[in-house]
């Protein structure tokens, strides 16, 4: 057992803690930390998100392939720009590679159709959608409660291939890059750089970097190291932006070598000579030394980005701040009460409700018998009033019609009398006569 | 009978007819008309007046259009070498600009007018990018229309009708993309269109195979005629040349102004770091074909096929939807233009 205590902490004025460095008396065996992150992590696997944009026809497919050393896209199973699409896709596809007992799972994502209709429009939409997609599954696993399973599938680079034209970037490539810039890491490629000889590919490289600085545009930032070996190859790295690279399916017999390349009637370029384009040092960057920069840089600014910007909106809201907040600072067991209120109160919320509806309906029920009934009454009163008129009508008619009978009947009599006057006055004659 | 013939300096003794030597006098053939002379005749007059021929590229910039022109003409005859501007910028809408040059080569004269399309196809929304280009060569048309309506009309009526489009298709070595086919539908029927791939030293030799092959393909199944059209061969013979010109369609080109030195000889060509690509050499790239087709063998079927055909197909178009026209020709021109399709 060492004599020497470790850690020694000291409070600073400022109230935070700041660790003594001290020298350790014997071999404490600490140094072996890196070898057992070393080992679990090689026991887990590494993950890693790729995705490719570009115009079709520009050797995406070709240099993934190239990259990877594997058929991603191969014949039978054909890359993406093999047809023009309509719309811009986002597609995805997972390989698992092993080398050396270490497993990669590696995930290309690819964007047919960007860049290829007569209108390109919004064609960086869907890709925008897609990171964003990508942050949110991530963000909602964050915030799970059982998160055992967290798998990442955040995109963590972006080649954004450039297409060959040596004179400057198109407008379409500045647009991409600048709604893209503050989503992830951005790597530009200068594509089919064979087609350029090394002076139109200098002035194309120097013309590119111009225009980004012009626009602001942030591209991924090599990290700056103490080691002198490696900040001699950053160097090299940030004077050779853009990369300009050429992929290849097929191996050719070069002074008896067996290299990848592309054979012309005027020579081969081959693809992993440091002097025919700067493959090499793409595969190398983007593998071999920064692959857990770049997923770190993804990690610590990209999504924090998005993760601030998405809760800061949520804040803005209102009702359902808390509940987030909430889900993210408490302990899993004040979260599961919480979760027990928020059910129990919406039940009650959900019964209240249902009450409400309930009783509306039975108002509108009773309104409506209401109505009825009114209506009823209504006509009710309506008709008793027509049977009464015609009552009056008829009452009316009866009294004129009595009226007639009377007058006809003193008429009638009237006759009579007439009748028997006249009858007695021919008596009378008659009688007169007789005399 | 025959007549002596008293022919200009320069008669060539027929082929077939019996001439009689006479001592010391001048040789006379019997059987010779010298209707062929009229050939000669021809050609000095064309020498004097000289030749025009007036050739639109059009293609997204970076394809290497200007320097295919200087690389065809042998000469610096493109947009930007007489400008002399630093870095080209990509302009916000496609602006069409004609430069003139006279050259000459062993007492020919030719006015070679150039006429370039920047910002075609490099914007975002690229609809109706063809417009303009369309209405200019409507434009060039009328122009023509309205001097030979005249009633006091030039003798020479200067001609700045597009004979020939080059339509530069990149090397995606993949298809046609929509564009290319939008742009080729409208324009093929105004238009002679030469299309080629540009920059084709991007290729492999089998890549360039498939892709000419899908690019014929999709040209058929589109329904554009590019040039040669095959509706105007004239006989047999022409059929047979064209048939090849059309089965190499369209041409893979590489254009360079730079000269190199390849095993002795000073060629123009791209140098590399893994090779020299030779411009004239046919086993690299197809210039050698597109320059033959361009000024050594077709130039004057190109420019008959677009004053006979594509601007009667104009001119046709104008007079039978403005019938005043011809009354009106000295007077003032009416300008409603309704012009071909856009």
């Amino acid at each position: 057992m060492s004599s020497g205590e470790i850690l020694v902490s000291e409070a600073d004025g400022n109230g935070g803690i700041m660790a003594q460095p001290k020298n350790l008396e014997g071999y404490v065996g600490f140094a072996n930390l890196p070898n057992q992150v070393y080992r679990k992590s090689v026991k887990r696997g590494f993950e890693f998100t790729l995705m490719v944009v570009g115009e079709s026809g520009l050797g995406k497919s070709t240099l993934i392939n190239s990259l990877f050393l594997t058929d991603l896209y191969s014949p039978e199973y054909p890359g993406p720009s093999h047809r023009i699409k309509k719309t811009v896709q986002v597609e995805q596809s997972k390989v698992l590679v092993k080398e050396g007992g270490v497993h990669l799972l590696l995930t290309i994502v690819d964007t047919p159709g960007f860049g290829d209709a007569v209108d390109n429009s919004n064609c960086w939409q869907p890709v925008i959608d897609y990171i964003d997609s990508k942050f949110e599954d991530y963000l909602n696993a964050e915030s799970r409660v059982n998160r055992r399973q967290m798998p990442d599938s955040r995109v963590q680079c972006c080649l954004y291939f450039i297409a060959p034209s040596g004179h400057g970037l198109k407008p379409l490539d500045i647009e991409f890059m600048k709604r893209l810039h503050e989503k992830v890491n951005i790597i530009p490629l200068i594509a089919k750089a064979d087609t350029m000889t090394p002076e139109e590919c200098q002035q194309f490289k120097n013309q590119i970097m111009k225009e980004i600085q012009e626009h602001k545009i942030k591209i991924y930032e090599f990290p700056e190291t103490e080691d002198e070996e490696e900040m001699k190859l950053v160097r090299r790295i940030k004077d050779r932006l853009p990369l300009a690279v050429v992929g290849s399916n097929t191996i050719i017999e070069v002074n008896g070598k067996r290299v990848r390349g592309r054979q012309y009637p005027w020579g081969v370029a081959e693809v992993e000579n440091g002097e025919h384009c700067d493959f090499t040092i793409l595969r190398n960057m983007l593998i071999r030394t920064h692959m857990q920069d770049l997923k770190d840089v993804t990690n610590n600014v990209h999504y924090e980005n998005y993760r601030s910007r998405k809760l800061a909106a949520v804040t803005y809201n209102g009702m359902d701040n808390n509940k987030n907040k909430g889900q993210l600072t408490k302990s899993p067991l004040a979260q599961m009460e919480e979760e027990r209120r928020d059910h129990v109160s919406k039940m009650k919320k959900m019964e209240q409700e249902m009450e409400q509806v309930f009783e509306m309906k039975v108002k509108e029920k009773l309104m409506k018998l209401r109505d009825s009934e009114a209506e009823l009454q209504r006509r009710h009163e309506q008709m008793k009033k027509n049977l009464e008129a015609q009552h009056r009508e008829l009452e009316e008619r009866r009294r004129q019609h009595d009226e007639e009978k009377a007058g006809w009947e003193a008429q009638q009599r009237i006759l009579e009398q007439q009748k028997l006057d006249a009858s007695r006055t021919l008596e009378k004659n008659k009688k007169k006569k007789i005399f | 009978m025959s007549e002596a013939v008293m022919a200009d300096a320069m008669v060539s003794p027929a082929v077939g007819g019996p001439y009689v030597e006479k001592a010391g006098g001048p040789v006379v053939d019997f059987s010779y008309v010298g209707i062929d002379a009229i050939l000669e005749q021809m050609r000095r007059k064309a020498m004097k007046q000289g030749f025009e021929l007036n050739i639109m590229v059009v293609g997204q910039s970076g394809l290497g259009k200007s320097t295919l022109m200087n690389t065809l003409f042998k000469s610096k005859v493109s947009r930007k070498s007489v400008l002399a501007t630093g870095q080209e910028k990509i302009p916000k809408t496609i602006e069409i600009k004609s430069i003139s040059h006279d050259i000459e080569e062993k007492g020919v004269r030719m006015k070679l007018t150039v006429i370039d399309t920047p910002g075609f196809g490099d914007q975002i929304n690229n609809e109706n990018c063809w417009q303009p280009i369309m209405k200019f060569i409507n434009d060039q048309y009328e122009a023509y229309l309205q001097e030979e309506i005249n009633i006091n009309r030039k003798k020479r009526i200067p001609d700045s009708r597009v004979h020939c489009c080059i339509y530069f298709i990149p090397p995606t070595g993949h298809c046609l993309r929509p564009l290319d086919v939008e742009f080729m539908r409208r324009l093929s029927k105004v238009v002679n269109i030469v299309p080629v791939i540009a920059k084709a030293d991007t290729l492999t030799l089998e890549e360039r195979d498939f892709f000419k092959k899908k690019i014929r393909e999709e040209l058929r199944a589109n329904g554009i005629d590019v040039y040669p059209q095959k509706e105007f061969d004239e006989d047999a013979e022409d059929r047979m040349i064209n048939e090849k010109i059309r089965e190499m369609i369209p041409f893979a080109v590489v254009g360079s102004d730079q000269e190199y030195q390849v095993n002795g000889r000073r060629l123009l060509g791209r140098k590399t770091k893994w090779g020299t690509i030779e411009v004239e050499n046919i086993a690299h790239c197809e210039f050698a074909y597109l320059r033959d087709l361009l000024i050594r063998s077709h130039m004057q079927n190109i420019k008959d096929i677009t004053s006979s055909i594509h601007y009667e197909m104009y001119r046709v178009r104008r007079l039978n939807e403005n019938n005043t026209v011809v009354a009106r020709a000295n007077g003032i021109p009416e300008h409603h233009l309704a012009a071909h399709e856009m």
